[in-house]
């Protein structure tokens, strides 16, 4: 298991209660609330854990990082956080200068492909780009003749169609139409582009966990203010039992999101191990998402459907990650099709390799 | 909310991967020169005393328990990788899992000296069978309404009442049972009920067959008439079982064989879809694969961190509600996904008599130990809404 640094945790926790409240960020007229949050992220290196000290990071583990996420999703903070840990930690590894600024990585679904020319220009289309519109700069992964490469492009130099996503975060398409990145380098060695989607699922399966489990505080709380039939409604046993229910796929989602991540924490490389984690966790946790925020909405009631409330800034998040980095039919597919190539008598070994 | 849910990614240690090894190489001995058949231990009876004898002798029973009781003082994640190895190859464990999962636990907290010297070697040596007698023909999920009384004698107990669906009360030596002391209170309708250890072979205990909707006999309708049971077979303090229990339950609840009953279909699954599913399929199996591997990473984490001296009730019974909600829908998703199979019988004649056989018992598997309802209960307690 690796160790999470607290005092980090513990700051961290400090600057999303002051500048990330659901209910503060909710009630609020403009959107001014995002640059003082991302200011005070930024200060305290937040937003470059993963590039190391020498490129001008902060140099955290991928613990700390993941953990830093799990608390983001708890308050489902609408900033490109996890997008900008990730870029950073594939421009470190490619040997690219990390800028600062929100970032945002592309492709994000498992089919699109952008292509590098020979000329080191990039084509291609990607969807579902999340905070595509509100990002500086994008990290593209493009193959050049099937070598991998890690590109940072400007948002100004590529063609986005806005798309709100579920939540408003975002879920654009971004065009590229031979556009010139600000800087390219080939992958780091043994980087086959899986890795990508790899990172990318599980930064969204511990930022599910973490939502979970606020929504899952939210609904407990609520059963027990309100009041109907003369009774706290957490006293019908219905309810009782859709909460339970909720516990148990929010507990899902913490132990494969938790797996996942300390698999990764401790991977030298990018194996079928690694794989199997990952993918479980991210199918996992997008199953999850479906059951629990379909609970926590039916306990809420009407009050859970308005914009007033902050269940949705949760629920809506919650659906669009589920999407992000593969879906939960996208990964089965591939694990599947792992478990039956490996065949009938293999199936026992891999589900107890560690 | 009492108390955060916690599953740390807690990770089987090498010692228990060493163990792994010998484990497997035992099982494919014992497969090999006939110790024991695989598909027999599903379709007819996973009871075999001499099987139990040979695990026994390999120090596979009471593994965690103290070496001057016959126990092998290892810790819960090396029983945890014999248990599920065990399961994964439907090892015939019937004769001794009880009496190692629960019974020596009881045994080892509560009863006197000279029953632990006695019985507790006997359980490790894989010769000696428990049975539990909790439910009764007017008391299941509530199992304070318990109306089998031990009256008061010279010396000890008299017992008189039945109970009911006792699983192997006609192969064990020994049950633990639950019997009435005394009336409830009104301040406490858990109060006056006593657990006692009851030795099944002796006149006063008529043990009547159940058999079961797939053909089974596994469990039992056990009558007491006039059952004498000494003082010293008292476990723990009289009319105060209800205080017993809790402790041990995550034990009970968070094991591999709460998820495992119907895994011999998954394999089987595997191979009829063959190497080249189409997308459906794959997908299928896709989710099952990483449902079932999250749910063992759950139950190992509950393991590991009754190991490190927590007490994670609420995660061990959510374990179990989970786990059995998986184990009791895979064969109807098997079904579903090898809807369009190959009809030839080389085909799918295994697959098909596994899948007919976890149809017929998948009904059971949100019922005993305590039905999904009372989980359910469990989790909302734990959860303060109750
Ligand atoms: C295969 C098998 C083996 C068993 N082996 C043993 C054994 O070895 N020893 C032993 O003592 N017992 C054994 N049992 C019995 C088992 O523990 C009981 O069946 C179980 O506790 C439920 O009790 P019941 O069958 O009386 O159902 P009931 O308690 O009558 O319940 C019927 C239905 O009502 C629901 N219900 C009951 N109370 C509530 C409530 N408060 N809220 C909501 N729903 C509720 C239940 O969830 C269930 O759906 C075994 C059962 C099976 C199926």
């Amino acid at each position: 298991m690796s160790e999470v640094d607290s005092l980090l945790i513990d700051a961290t926790t400090k600057i999303f209660e002051d500048l990330s409240d659901p209910q503060t960020l909710n009630s609020a007229a403009t959107d001014d609330w995002r640059s003082a949050l991302w200011s005070a992220l930024e200060e305290s290196g937040l937003t470059l854990a993963w590039v190391p000290a020498d490129n001008g990071g902060s140099g955290a583990s991928l613990a700390d990082g993941f953990s830093i996420l799990e608390l983001a999703g708890k308050f489902a903070a609408p900033i490109p956080l996890g997008e900008t840990l990730l870029a950073g930690w594939l421009l470190s590894r490619s040997n690219v200068e990390c800028p600062s600024g929100m970032m945002t990585v592309a492709p994000t679904r498992p089919r699109d492909k952008i292509q590098m020319t020979e000329d080191n220009r990039l084509v291609g289309e990607a969807f579902g780009i999340p905070f595509g519109n509100l990002a500086e700069y994008i990290v593209v992964l493009a193959y050049k003749e099937e070598v991998p490469h890690i590109s940072l492009v400007s948002g100004k130099d590529c063609i986005i169609k806005g798309n709100p996503g579920l939540s408003g975060d975002g879920r654009d398409t971004i065009t590229f139409s031979n556009t010139t990145p600000i800087k390219i380098a080939p992958a780091p060695d043994n980087f086959s582009g899986q890795e990508f989607c790899i990172m990318g699922a599980t930064i969204r399966s511990m930022q599910i966990s973490g939502a979970l489990q606020s929504i899952l505080k939210l609904a407990t709380d609520y059963a027990q203010e309100r009041v109907a039939f003369e009774k706290q409604i957490s006293k019908f046993q219905a309810v009782q039992h859709n909460l339970a229910k909720l516990a148990s796929e929010t507990a899902v989602a913490i132990a494969a999101a938790g797996s996942a991540m300390d698999t990764i924490n401790t991977a030298t490389q990018y194996n079928e191990l690694v794989f199997f984690e990952v993918s479980s966790a991210k199918i996992r946790t997008g199953e999850a998402v479906g059951e629990a925020a379909a609970i926590a909405h039916q306990v809420h009631g009407a009050i859970g459907f308005t914009e007033e409330h902050i269940l949705h800034r949760y629920t809506q998040r919650l659906w669009d990650w589920r999407d992000d980095f593969g879906s939960e039919s996208e990964w089965a597919v591939e694990l599947g099709e792992m478990v039956a190539e490996r065949g009938a008598d293999e199936l026992w070994p891999l589900l107890t390799a560690r | 909310m009492s108390q955060a849910i916690q599953f740390d990614p807690i990770r089987l240690p090498p010692e228990a991967e060493e163990l792994r090894l010998e484990v497997r190489d035992f099982l494919s001995e014992e497969i090999a020169n006939g110790g024991f058949d695989p598909h027999r231990t599903i379709m007819k009876s996973g009871f075999d005393r001499e099987f139990s004898k040979r695990v026994g002798a390999r120090g596979w029973i009471g593994m965690t328990w103290p070496k001057k009781y016959g126990g092998h003082e290892r810790s819960f994640l090396e029983r945890y990788v014999v248990t599920e190895e065990f399961r994964s190859q439907n090892a015939p464990v019937t004769s001794h899992f009880t009496a190692d999962r629960q019974s020596g636990p009881v045994l080892l907290k509560y009863a006197e000296e000279h029953i632990k010297e006695d019985i507790l070697p006997k359980i490790t040596a894989g010769d000696c069978c428990f049975c539990i007698g909790l439910s009764e023909p007017n008391s299941g999920s509530d199992l304070f309404a318990a109306s089998t009384k031990a009256t008061r004698t010279d010396g000890g107990y008299l017992i008189n009442g039945t109970k009911l669906w006792t699983s192997n009360a006609h192969q064990a030596e020994y049950m633990i049972g639950l019997f009435r002391t005394s009336p409830p209170t009104k301040e406490n309708r858990r109060h006056g009920l006593t657990q006692f250890l009851v030795n099944l072979k002796q006149p006063g205990i008529t043990v009547n067959p159940v058999r079961n909707m797939a053909g089974k006999h596994d469990f039992n309708e056990v009558l007491f008439e006039d059952l004498f049971i000494p003082d010293d077979h008292l476990l723990g303090e009289v009319d105060s079982a209800w205080k017993q229990a809790t402790s041990e339950l995550a034990y009970e609840r968070s094991g591999p064989e709460r998820f495992l009953e119907t895994f011999y279909v998954l394999p089987e699954l595997v191979r009829v879809i063959g190497q080249k599913p189409d997308a459906r399929a794959a997908e299928g199996i896709g989710r099952l694969v990483a449902q079932l591997h999250t749910l063992r990473r759950m139950s190992v984490s509950v393991n590991g961190m009754l190991q490190a001296g927590k007490e994670p009730v609420i995660e061990g019974s959510i374990v179990k509600d989970v786990g059995t909600i998986w184990e009791q829908s895979l064969p109807a998703k098997a079904r579903d996904l090898a809807a369009f199979v190959d009809d030839t019988p080389s085909n799918r004649s295994n697959f098909d008599e596994l899948l007919q056989y976890a149809t017929n018992i998948a009904p059971k598997l949100t019922i005993q130990g305590g039905t999904t309802e009372v989980l359910r209960g469990i989790i909302a307690r734990g959860l303060g809404l109750r």
